[in-house]
Parts: C-alpha cells; structure tokens; sequence
C-alpha cells in the first residue's frame, strides 16, 4: 500500500466518523483534532477503524505521531512496510 | 387498562411528532421497552413503556404532532394496579411554573404530506408551510425547504430556543456559587497509560470516562449534590445518573444520562460512554435518558478551555466542569516542576448545599483522582 493509499483510507475514515468535514479542509501539516474539531473520543473511533482497516494499532504513547495527516501517513506507511 | 400518554421530555417542550410506532395492536410489552420514536428539538427520541402488558389500541397515526399529555395507546396492564403509578416522567416537570394543562387534542401533521423528518423540522424551523410547498410536488426534500430561506427571517433552532428557556429559568431562579480547585492529573493520566496498554485499541479508556468515574466516586460521598430542587427542598437521588454533555457537530449540545452510573466500574462507564456519544449524534436517545439526568458533568472533551463556570440544570443541584487538561507548573514539597494540570469547578445550588459541601466533593474529587487505582 502506498502513500497516497493510505492518505485517501485516512481520509475516508475522517469524513465517515465526521461528516460534516469537508476533504478539502484537512490541511496535511494541521493538528487534526484541533483543526477539525475533533474530540478525543472521535479521534479514537478513527484510529479504531484505521487499525481495522490497515492492521496498524496506534499505542496511546504514540498519539504524538499521528497528530496531523502528514504525520499519520508516514507513521501508518513506516508499519505497513515493516 | 392504562392510557400511555405523549410523556414530557424536558421542562421546555410542548409537544412532539409521533414518528413512528415499534409495536402494534396486540403486541406484548415489557417495562422498559421502546415502543415508539418522537421527534422534539433535542432531536428523535425513543419512548418506552414503564409497565408490562399488551397494546390495547394505539390511538395517535405516526407522523402526528400531539402535545404533551396527549394519549397515544391503551395498555392493558398484567397488572391492574400498575396502571395507576405515576410514571418516572413526573422526574421530567420540575418547573416552578405550573405547566398548562396540556390540550388533549392532536394537531393533524400538515395534511400528511410526504416530507423527511429533516425536512418537516427545517420547515418548523423557518416557519414554511408544508402544504404550499407541496401543491405542486409529490414530496418535499430539505434542499426544497433551504430554498425557502432567502424568502424568510430564519428563525433560531427549537434546540436553541429549548436550551434558552432553561437557561433562563435557571439564571432566574438557582442561586448559584462557584468553587474551583486544580487537580494534578499526572498520576491518573499515568495510571491510564499503563491500563490502557494490555488493551485492544476498541477497548480503550479515555480520560473523560476516569473523570465521570471520578465524579460519580465522589457523589457517592457526597450525596447532597446528587439529586434535584423540588416543593422548596433537596431530594436526594440514590440512583447517580450523570448527565454528560455532548456537543451535536453541527449546533447545541445535550446532556443526556449514563442510568445507574453508581453500579458501573470504569470498563462499564466507558462502553456507556461511548454508546452514548453515538446514540446522541444518531439522534437515537432514550426518554429516560434525556429527563432523568441527576447532576450534569460538562467540558469533558480536550479541546476545551481551562475552567468551565456551568449553569446548572433545573430541578439537578450541581453541576461539575472539568477544564482542558494543560502542562502548568507545580509546586511539589519545595520543588517546581511540569506536571499535567486539570481546574475541577463546581456550581452549586446555595438553595440546596453551601459551599462546604461543594468544597468537600471537590476535596474527594481531587483525592480519588490521586489514587486512579480505586477508581477500576
């Protein structure tokens, strides 16, 4: 699975737990949580359904790593890969 | 025989469509049951039954506006005395202000015009007439009705104007008093890292789950905030149903309840949590849920600000905000360091408690969340 793969699985994940973000809004180098209201419990959904989705758990001392999409896609793409 | 009347779902609310039906004549009901979905500003809720027995007759057609108080079914009780108990919704009218006799009549949904539920509100909203809207269309679609717009003054939402009535009737009313004490997290946030890890990601805790616990930990030794203002005196509740506030993504919050959070250890209170918050944004709510609420936990998210001075929410008698969980320096022995800092406030009704019963949950609050191992 290649980069760009991975950023339209997050993406899609985003948008289905938030449907009122638009694609467009999610700015690569933006904190995710912040920049699109997401709350913490919806933030989980997400890691939830993107460890379903992509066999990568995110551990909870690692959430400093997937704080904005670019980040996530190089973390995701670093445990795919590996 | 008793009659199953359109229950009040809030101190605010009128009246409400009867959406749709889960059971028909006939069937076999139990306590607790849903039997049917309304549609009021806090969006659809689901009814139940507070008896068992079977549907004599249902009285009202889906899709009919009925204010509250009007009868909807005939149960035919098991129990015949049962059908005379006043139901728990009594918990739900705890205004000060008598309420009007409610109208026993059913105001006929606009000539029963095919429209979304969606629709049909956004043209409450606005005040468009369904039926001119339709004269020449089979059904109407929101997008119909958001057309309508530019033609007419919007009007605010039916939750924005619920959650100004009670507001104002709280401001009013409620001689609140504010208390706010800061709580060094590191410890409960530590502990929470080590629990979360021998954990499938599904299975995680967040911190908002620890702090209801926390909270409801506390009530437990502090009863006086649990419970509601009712006949000019405290009524205190051995039942502890948190109401949480959730705030809808596009506009308003509500507060529904976790029922029975005082039997509940912490994987329990998170499952309740978490099926809450999704009930909530389905707009798929119980009615006990939303009235039976005997405090309010507010600000749980962390996106929030620092401190949070609430409103309380008649008839309850308290309600606890927790701030934004920061990085502040901390004072510990003679030593200066970071640590992760939370501001627990409370407000109280000085009706109901003084300050020192605020001081002493907050106290408890504070000491339980020092030791989050207690709180499994």
């Amino acid at each position: 699975m290649n980069e760009e793969q991975i950023k339209q699985s997050i993406i899609r994940q985003i948008v289905l737990i938030a449907p009122d973000v638009d694609p467009g809004e999610i700015v690569p180098d933006k904190n995710i949580q912040r920049s699109l209201e997401i709350d913490s419990f919806d933030f989980l959904k997400i890691l939830t359904a993107l460890n379903e989705e992509l066999g990568v758990a995110v551990p909870e001392a690692d959430y400093g790593q997937v704080d904005t999409l670019e980040h996530m896609i190089a973390y995701f793409a670093k445990r795919i890969a590996s | 025989m008793s009659t199953f009347v359109m229950p009040s779902l809030g101190a605010d609310m009128q009246s409400a469509v009867l959406m749709e039906w889960k059971v028909k004549e006939g069937d076999p009901v139990t306590k607790g049951m849903v039997i049917a979905e309304v549609e009021t500003s806090k969006g659809v809720i689901e009814i139940e039954v507070f008896e068992d027995g079977t549907v004599e007759k249902l009285l009202v057609e889906e899709e009919t506006e009925c204010a509250v108080g009007t009868p909807l079914a005939l149960i035919r009780s098991k129990d015949t005395a049962a059908a005379i108990e006043p139901t728990p919704q009594d918990l739900a009218t705890p205004l000060l202000e008598t309420l009007k006799e409610p109208e026993h009549e059913t105001v006929a949904a606009a000539e029963r015009i095919k429209a979304s539920p969606a629709a049909r509100k956004r043209a409450k909203e606005l005040g468009v007439e369904l039926s001119a809207l339709a004269a020449d269309k089979e059904a109407i679609h929101l997008a119909a009705i958001e057309s309508e717009v530019t033609a007419k003054t919007p009007q605010p939402s039916g939750m924005r104007q619920a959650i100004a009535k009670a507001m104002s009737r709280s401001n009013a009313e409620i001689p609140h008093y504010y208390l706010s004490t800061s709580v060094n997290m590191t410890p409960a946030l530590h502990w929470l890292e080590a629990y979360n890890k021998n954990k499938s990601i599904q299975e995680r805790i967040l911190p908002a789950a620890l702090l209801i616990r926390a909270a409801v930990y506390a009530l437990k030794e502090v009863p006086e905030l649990n419970g509601f203002w009712k006949n000019d005196q405290l009524q205190m509740s051995t039942q502890i149903n948190p109401g949480i506030a959730i705030a809808l993504r596009k506009e308003g919050l509500i507060t529904p309840a976790i029922l029975g959070a005082e039997q509940m250890d912490l994987d329990a209170t998170m499952q309740a949590l978490g099926d809450l918050i999704t009930r909530t944004r389905l707009g798929k709510l119980r009615n006990t849920e939303i009235t039976q609420q005997t405090i309010t936990l507010t600000n749980l998210g962390d996106l929030g600000v620092e401190s949070v001075y609430g409103v309380i929410y008649p008839p309850q008698v308290a309600l606890v905000g927790f701030g934004r969980i920061m990085d502040a320096p901390w004072a510990q022995g003679d030593t200066l360091c970071v640590r992760k800092v939370m501001q627990a406030t409370l407000a109280g009704d000085h009706r109901a408690t003084d300050g020192r019963t605020g001081g002493k949950f907050l106290d408890r609050l504070n000491q339980i969340l020092q030791t989050p191992e207690e709180l499994r």
